[in-house]
């Protein structure tokens, strides 16, 4: 490949920003220089689409209405574990308007597969009307052989516990999880251990600490409850079959499409305009999709299978549960010495149940070891969930570097100070510190009255995550039109107004000036919405796409402006010469005179310029300032203030939107979610939005985000993202600002009333 | 949701004639019917999306006329018409200024869309928010069942007193501002006459009734719901705390009304809700302030009594902590 050197700004924002040299592929653009010097990259550019989602005239999966469309409606299991005997579909399939039924089988032995958690999809009916489709379900009987089960993780690990699987098993990880090691060892339910990287000796390492610290930290299953619900409508025609997804990958959904029903992936269009949220576990066909896959091969028509709010909280996926053991050995002067660390968590029928690297490599620490086990349950699968395993990971880890530093008797700022490599970190700790004002922090437990005040803090990392099977099309047209076209998706957080805004920098234009059209398995492969890698991974494409449409036009018109093509710039709606500026026209009138209708470029990200494929080094301090009624036990949360790194940002309103949610998820996941399943029945209980909590707009506090400018000249746009960032080290924070607050350590979450009233009691 | 039909019913005979059962007989598979009424809708509607009930029709009661005023009489206190909306209730001038604890109660109710469609009467008609009670995979005993799931299994938000039977806890907060001021129910019968129901002899229990929470039968609809009158001496307060500051039920409610004479209190009158499957008075509570100053050991003693006999569950004790907390916060706003 032919390359060329060129010098690219290094550096943070906070800290120093200076200049490197990298060789770079030869067709793709010069660096941009800082944001500051830039129009529309690194601003408060408008959504494009804001004013079609306030208006509602946004369509959605669910909004969609095709013609001689069905609705269908699943059955899902009455029973938390047991063996179905027969399947009598006979009455439903009498059921005036009903026109299909479709009972999930295995599909090697076509057999009814085991049922394992209360609320397994177990068939489906499409009818003409959701009512019809309810009825149809309600009239499908099942003869169950019922087992005992198990619900609890912790009885689940009793080697006298009902097995929820009776050999070894494997699966590969959902898109965006965390990664399944493949070949362990199951013993009852329990599997594992994954023992990661471990470096060192610990029995050294321990001896060599002054202070060692065991504690066990407990966090609880999440469901995802994106305001719109998975689903899908297929629309199987003879020449190919139309998908409308409500998906964060558009690839993952054709792909998996196309292998169930053996079809050529070019026969399968999978669409996707607006997506109405998702956080990890809407990436393939899942049962919703593929039911209706079913459904509409077998009745000619569109059917369309969107999940009820309950079937969502129970059989779309979950985060994972975890009982998190950590033994950390510090010397006084602050240098870590070992870590030892053990958890044990339950994806209920699935695997997936780690605590991630967290502790592994976030701090300086010459000795570690990790034992990770996944223990099986009789509940519903978990999935990736924004941040997998660090969210659980963090909120152990935050905890014990705080007791950590108090036992040494220095600040937690100034612990983290020693032990952590960081520079953004270092920058956020200061930032943060400054905006939190963290010098009136009181002495932990200090603070008088019922309602008592409290501050902490807590970090997290994340990796810069990017796929190279990421493709843009960049067009533009004689008539002024600029498209920008690839299959990725906007799961919600503006990929469609970055694109615009990076491909409108490139030609010298408005960012209302380029259509994007995206969403569409027509259009050139994309990665799907998870590890946060779309920002990273399209936007350097759709640059290198548009720079080569540029430069097409510039060969076009170069004589017209009786210049050299190697002269030529866009700016502000003008081609012009950089040696002379009155030999210039607009960027329209440069269209009108191409001598073709059209000119395409296609490009893709190529790997990182400095030839590393990951860095574990997106860091987050957050910092939480609460209250605490120590009469009712309610936490109130004051203030966040959020330091983020995320590359060059590209749009400051979108991702501090994105960083809003991800801290209000947090706060959700740290005092109000908890998935709970009845001990004795397996249900769960609470699948309401009104018995499931989180969040409200009361709830939610001041949010003060200082998002750092973290250059590393990795790529043309030397962007990353920040979707799961931003959600990581919010219920640690919390944890240790309740800490703070009351002088009680409170290691499980959701850290509800009845837990904190019970931790007051116990000190 | 199943498809249904819908009468819309123009004078109480007409609904009368149209519903055949209740929404409590529905729920309960010993008992036909097919026919129901709806005021706001709000919890009838839930109760089908979730298939607990599937009535062939629905007789909606909002559109009868005359059931939708507030009056107000120096002498006979305030007459809230069956059909008022919680929202009516909320922004009323004469309620806020004279039965603040139930002004109160009402704005801490559900959400601002949900108070514009509720009625009040159908608030209090409502069917426990119990998870088990909710779920169509649990056959509890106030649906007929065997078992009250909530004894020994998930209780976090359940009854700490009154729960040997069921532990279910009612889902109105408003009720129980309206018991703490005395209220009374106006009651339609099938044969055309009324009758006067005291607001504690509405409600139910689970030792009289397992399967109902109200006294309502098939053919009676509330009609209007009366507050005795108040004087300037009479202050009142009113207090929840929910999971979370938005929207959400209560997880401890409480409302005190008294009679003051200066810091003395001469009557006492305080409520729980949240704390026994109905609401429930304190009676203890309302001992200890009669004839006492209010302050802060008053308040903190009366609100001890309150919990003497709190029998909390596995999972929730912690109410029995928050109720002693509020009751005593709630008593000294009086003064």
């Amino acid at each position: 490949m032919d390359t060329k050197k060129i010098k690219m700004p290094y550096g943070i924002s906070e800290d120093a920003i200076t200049e490197v040299e990298r060789e770079v592929p030869l067709n793709e653009p010069d660096a941009w220089p800082v944001n500051e010097k830039l129009k529309h990259v690194g601003k408060r550019v408008k959504r494009l689409d804001a004013y079609a989602k306030v208006t509602g005239e946004a369509r959605y999966t669910s909004d969609i209405q095709l013609s001689g469309m069905l609705i269908g409606k699943m059955l899902i299991s009455a029973h938390p574990n047991a063996k179905i005997r027969s399947i009598d579909t006979s009455a439903a399939e009498k059921l005036p308007g009903v026109y299909a039924v479709h009972v999930i089988k295995n599909e090697e032995e076509e057999a009814y597969p085991v049922v394992r958690y209360a609320g397994q999809p177990i068939a489906a009916a499409a009818a003409v009307t959701e009512a019809v489709a309810e009825e149809a379900v309600r009239l499908i009987k099942v003869d169950y052989d019922t087992r005992p089960f198990v619900v609890d993780i912790e009885k689940a690990m009793d080697p006298e516990a009902p097995v929820v699987y009776e050999a070894p098993v494997e699966q590969k990880a959902s898109e965006g999880g965390e990664e399944i090691e493949s070949g362990l060892k199951l013993t009852g339910n329990v599997r594992g251990p994954n023992e990661g990287r471990p470096r060192g000796e610990l029995t050294s390492g321990f001896a060599e600490a002054d202070i060692v610290v065991e504690n066990t930290y407990r966090t609880q299953v999440q469901t995802h409850n994106a305001l719109e619900s998975h689903g899908m409508i297929v629309d199987w025609k003879p020449d190919g079959v139309t998908i409308y997804a409500s998906t964060q990958g558009t690839q993952g959904v054709r792909n998996e499409f196309a292998d169930l029903f053996d079809l050529p992936r070019s026969k399968v269009r999978v669409l996707v305009e607006f997506m109405g949220g998702g956080f990890g576990a809407k990436h393939g066909l899942g049962t919703h999709g593929a039911a209706a896959g079913h459904l509409a091969k077998k009745t000619g028509r569109p059917v369309k299978m969107m999940a009820t709010r309950k079937e969502e909280q129970i059989s779309q996926g979950n985060r994972p549960n975890s009982i998190h053991h950590l033994k950390v050995g510090v010397k006084k002067s602050g240098e870590l010495t070992a870590i030892e660390q053990k958890s044990y968590g339950t994806a209920g029928v699935g695997l997936g149940a780690g605590v991630g690297g967290v502790a592994q490599s976030m701090y300086t620490c010459p000795n570690f070891k990790t034992a990770q086990y996944d223990v099986f349950t009789h509940a519903g699968p978990g999935a990736a969930w924004r941040a997998p395993g660090a969210v659980q990971g963090i909120f152990g880890l935050e905890q014990m570097m705080d007791e950590l530093a108090e036992k040494i008797g220095i600040d937690p700022l100034a612990f983290r100070d020693k032990v952590d490599p960081s520079r953004v970190r270092k920058a956020g700790r200061k930032v943060g510190a400054e905006r939190m004002d963290w010098s009136r922090r009181k002495p932990t437990g200090s603070d008088p009255g019922i309602i008592k005040k409290g501050i902490g803090m807590a970090q997290s990392s994340w990796w810069r995550i990017h796929s190279i099977n990421a493709t843009a099309e960049v067009k533009i047209f004689k008539d002024g039109a600029i498209e920008v076209r690839s299959g990725v998706q906007d799961i919600g957080t503006g990929t469609k107004t970055i694109l615009a805004q990076v491909v409108a920098e490139e030609f010298g234009l408005e960012p209302e000036d380029i259509m994007v059209r995206i969403g569409d398995t027509l259009f050139p492969d994309a990665p799907g919405s998870g590890g946060s890698q779309v920002t990273a991974s399209i936007t350097p494409a759709a640059r290198n796409a548009a720079y080569q449409a540029k430069l097409k036009l510039f060969n076009m018109v170069a004589s017209n402006l009786e210049t050299d093509v190697s002269d030529l710039k866009a700016a502000d709606g003008y081609i012009f010469s950089s040696k002379d500026e009155t030999k210039k026209m607009t960027f329209k009138e440069a269209l009108k005179s191409m001598p073709v209708s059209q000119i395409t470029a296609t490009e893709s990200r190529t790997k990182e310029y400095d030839g590393d494929y990951l860095h574990w080094d997106l860091g987050a301090v957050q910092f939480v300032e609460l209250s605490v009624d120590t009469e009712t036990g309610f936490i109130k949360i004051d203030k966040v203030v959020a330091a983020h790194s995320c590359g060059r940002p590209i749009n400051i309103t979108q991702l501090e939107s994105q960083i809003n949610g991800g801290i209000i998820q947090g706060i959700s996941y740290a005092i109000y979610e908890d998935r709970i399943l009845d001990r004795n029945t397996g249900h769960m209980v609470n699948h309401t939005l009104d018995t499931y909590k989180v969040p409200y707009a009361m709830d939610i506090p001041e949010i003060d985000i200082a998002l750092m400018e973290d250059y590393n000249a990795k790529s043309s746009t030397d962007a990353y993202g920040i979707g799961e960032p931003s959600n990581i080290a919010t219920a640690a924070a919390i944890a240790n600002a309740v800490y703070n607050a009351i002088g009680v350590r409170i290691k499980e979450i959701p850290i509800t009333p009845a837990k904190v009233l019970e931790a007051l009691n116990k000190a | 949701m199943n498809n249904f039909s819908w009468y819309d019913a123009t004078t109480l005979k007409e609904a009368q004639n149209e519903a055949d059962t209740t929404v409590s007989d529905m729920l309960n598979k010993d008992k036909k019917g097919s026919s129901i009424i709806k005021s706001g809708g709000i919890d009838v509607m839930d109760l089908m999306k979730e298939g607990l009930i599937t009535p062939e029709k629905i007789v909606n009661i909002r559109n009868i006329p005359g059931l939708d005023k507030i009056e107000f009489d120096t002498k006979k206190g305030v007459r809230i018409g069956a059909n008022v909306t919680l929202s009516d209730i909320e922004k009323n001038s004469v309620i806020r200024d004279n039965y603040q604890a139930l002004q109160l109660s009402v704005s801490k109710a559900a959400t601002p869309q949900l108070r514009n469609m509720s009625t009040i009467a159908g608030n209090l008609g409502q069917r426990t928010r119990c998870w088990y009670f909710r779920s169509v995979e649990h056959d509890c005993l106030r649906k007929g069942g065997s078992t009250c799931f909530a004894k020994n299994g998930e209780n976090d938000y359940h009854a700490v007193m009154n729960n040997g039977s069921c532990a279910s806890v009612h889902a109105s907060s408003i009720a129980t501002a309206l018991l703490a001021f005395g209220a009374v129910l106006e009651i339609a019968l099938e044969n055309g006459e009324k009758k006067e129901v005291p607001i504690e002899n509405f409600f139910v229990t689970p030792y009289e009734n397992i399967k109902n929470e109200n006294v309502l039968k098939s053919g009676e609809i509330i009609t209007a719901i009366v507050l005795p009158a108040v004087n300037n001496k009479t202050k009142s307060y009113y207090i929840k705390q929910g999971a979370r500051q938005s929207y959400d039920w209560a997880l401890a409610d409480v409302a005190v009304v008294v009679e003051l004479s200066g810091k003395k209190c001469k009557n006492a009158r305080i409520a729980l809700g949240a704390a026994s499957p109905v609401p429930i008075r304190a009676n203890s509570a309302e001992s200890i302030l009669t004839n006492e100053g209010i302050s802060e050991s008053s308040a903190k003693a009366a609100a001890e009594a309150a919990m003497e006999k709190a029998t909390p569950l596995e999972k929730n004790a912690y109410k029995v902590a928050i109720f002693k907390s509020i009751l005593q916060r709630a008593i000294l706003k009086t003064v």
